[in-house]
């Protein structure tokens, strides 16, 4: 774990992406389904799992998209990036997501579908068995 | 990041849900950034108010952080999608025209200063040098760190709206020092406000947080906000630092070859059905020079002018209002071209602009084709 910019402890599974997510445009605010035909993530629910990604792009306005897939109940439980971008920082903090940083390398070694727990106050992130 | 006790205090909840997610909206800005700490500000401006931009989104949240959150510091807002008084000679839905006065209100609620003006640094006073304040407006963060020696970050609405509830912000980056790599060698012989608009449009495509900007010649205000404004539309730079810089830079000209590129990139339509003026909003100057400009004649073509209330009643006072009017403008208070519900590609194929910032954002928000020109050419293509 690299930084922790939205504390919080959470369990459950890994939705994993190689692509960065645009939230706005690319998430339907409403079902939490990814709705951009061109995301590799298309057509997959984010609701309560751990979204793992490099980073956020595009518009500052995606925040909002974040903050309205948690209000409609259709956010993920936590993210996982290697960068810190602002529009998922700040998204993430309005919403009350827990988000942290992660290496190249813990990046590579987290597969999509496995179960974690992350808890920020021991700075643990750790794979089920 | 290092917190005090009383912000470790506030982070866990024990002044509040609203407190505690102004913190976590820092706290999370700091980090992403590298901030050490959280300083004090003076002043903070806000953006995320037109409901063209923010949506229902922003506007629900607007709406339940306006319960109980109130601003702690001079906090003063962007523009907004309208101006009320001639709002019925568009056409906006009732849907927009109320979500829209739900925002003016929740930010009302709080405290904030109805201003709705993108350009803070013109009609408030300015603080004395070195004062820390928090703009979320680009063009406004530009002006203040470059002509204004105030500090400030490019702030999101959202670091700046809780910096404005928390009355600090993220120490770091240009609120701690700065010292550009790159160095933009102004080439250009005989610039026009156009030409400012392109320069800074470049210099943001290059520059990271700041640049060094040389050889400028005497600039006026309409110039100086130009460039500014057309920075903040093309990258994530927020500060000129006027002169050389030292040998260790990057020195990149900005000549005819490159001012072309940009104009190129923008410039998309021989004419326009439209003129807009106004992005970032004028100032009194500015409406004082375009008075004289227009003294005896009217355009031929609509012209929406864009300025903040506060310039509209003072412009009223002395009576330019009335002459812009006589000669065909249409006077909009509270908004601006940037982001605009009012020109709908439905009715509007092309607007001619002389500002870069309002080309970029009619192209790529409104997606309708621009036509850019200095004032002085519109004055002399478009009235008679």
């Amino acid at each position: 774990m690299n930084k922790i910019l939205v504390s919080g402890k959470v369990e459950g599974i890994v939705l994993k992406s190689n692509d960065p997510i645009n939230f706005l445009g690319t998430v339907d605010k409403k079902t939490g389904i990814i709705s951009d035909k061109k995301h590799p993530l298309f057509g997959k629910a984010i609701k309560d799992i751990i979204l793992v990604f490099p980073s956020g792009v595009g518009s500052s306005v995606g925040a909002y998209t974040i903050y309205s897939i948690k209000s409609n109940n259709a956010a993920p439980l936590a993210m996982i990036c290697k960068k810190a971008d602002l529009t998922v920082a700040t998204g993430c903090a309005l919403a009350n997501i827990p988000l942290i940083t992660i290496s190249d390398e813990e990046f590579l070694s987290i597969k999509n579908g496995i179960k974690m727990s992350l808890d920020t106050d021991s700075s643990t992130l750790s794979v089920h068995q | 990041m290092e917190l005090t006790r009383d912000e470790e205090s506030a982070l866990k909840g024990e002044q509040g849900e609203t407190m505690q997610m102004a913190y976590r909206i820092l706290v999370a800005t700091g980090e992403a950034t590298d901030a050490e700490k959280l300083i004090p500000i003076e002043w903070a401006h806000l953006s995320g108010v037109n409901y063209n931009t923010i949506g229902d989104a922003g506007e629900e949240l607007l709406s339940s952080v306006s319960k109980d959150a109130r601003v702690t510091v001079k906090t003063t807002l962007n523009p907004m999608g309208f101006d009320i008084d001639n709002v019925s000679n568009y056409k906006l839905d009732e849907n927009f025209i109320s979500k829209q006065l739900s925002i003016k209100n929740s930010y009302e609620t709080m405290g904030v200063i109805p201003s709705f003006s993108c350009i803070p640094y013109e009609i408030f006073d300015i603080p004395k040098n070195g004062t820390q304040v928090a703009f979320a407006e680009s063009n406004a963060a530009i002006h203040a760190n470059s002509y204004d020696n105030l500090k400030t970050n490019k702030e999101s609405a959202f670091s700046a709206l809780a910096s404005a509830i928390v009355g600090k912000s993220p120490y770091s980056s240009l609120r701690k020092e700065d010292t550009p790599n790159i160095t933009i060698r102004m080439k250009v012989k005989n610039p026009n406000e156009l030409t400012y608009g392109m320069l800074g449009f470049y210099a943001g495509k290059l520059g990271d947080t700041s640049v060094n900007i040389s050889g400028l010649g005497e600039m006026d205000q309409r110039q100086s906000k130009a460039m500014c404004g057309g920075m903040g539309t093309s990258g994530t730079c927020a500060k000129f630092i006027f002169g050389e810089g030292d040998s260790n830079t990057e020195k990149i000209d900005f000549d005819e070859k490159e001012m072309q590129n940009v104009h190129d990139e923008l410039n998309t339509a021989e004419k326009g059905d439209l003129i807009t003026l106004g992005s970032p909003q004028l100032g009194l100057d500015e409406i004082s020079d375009l008075t004289a400009k227009l003294k005896g004649r009217s355009f031929q073509k609509r012209c929406m002018v864009f300025l903040p209330r506060t310039v509209k009643e003072q412009a009223q006072k002395i009576g330019y209002i009335t002459e812009l009017e006589r000669a065909g403008c249409e006077i909009l208070a509270d908004c601006c071209t940037c982001l605009t519900p009012l020109i709908s590609k439905d009715d509007v194929d092309a607007v001619t602009t002389n500002s870069i910032k309002g080309a970029f954002y009619l192209k790529n928000s409104n997606g309708v084709d621009v036509n850019l020109k200095s004032l002085k050419q519109i004055v002399e293509d478009e009235t008679r």
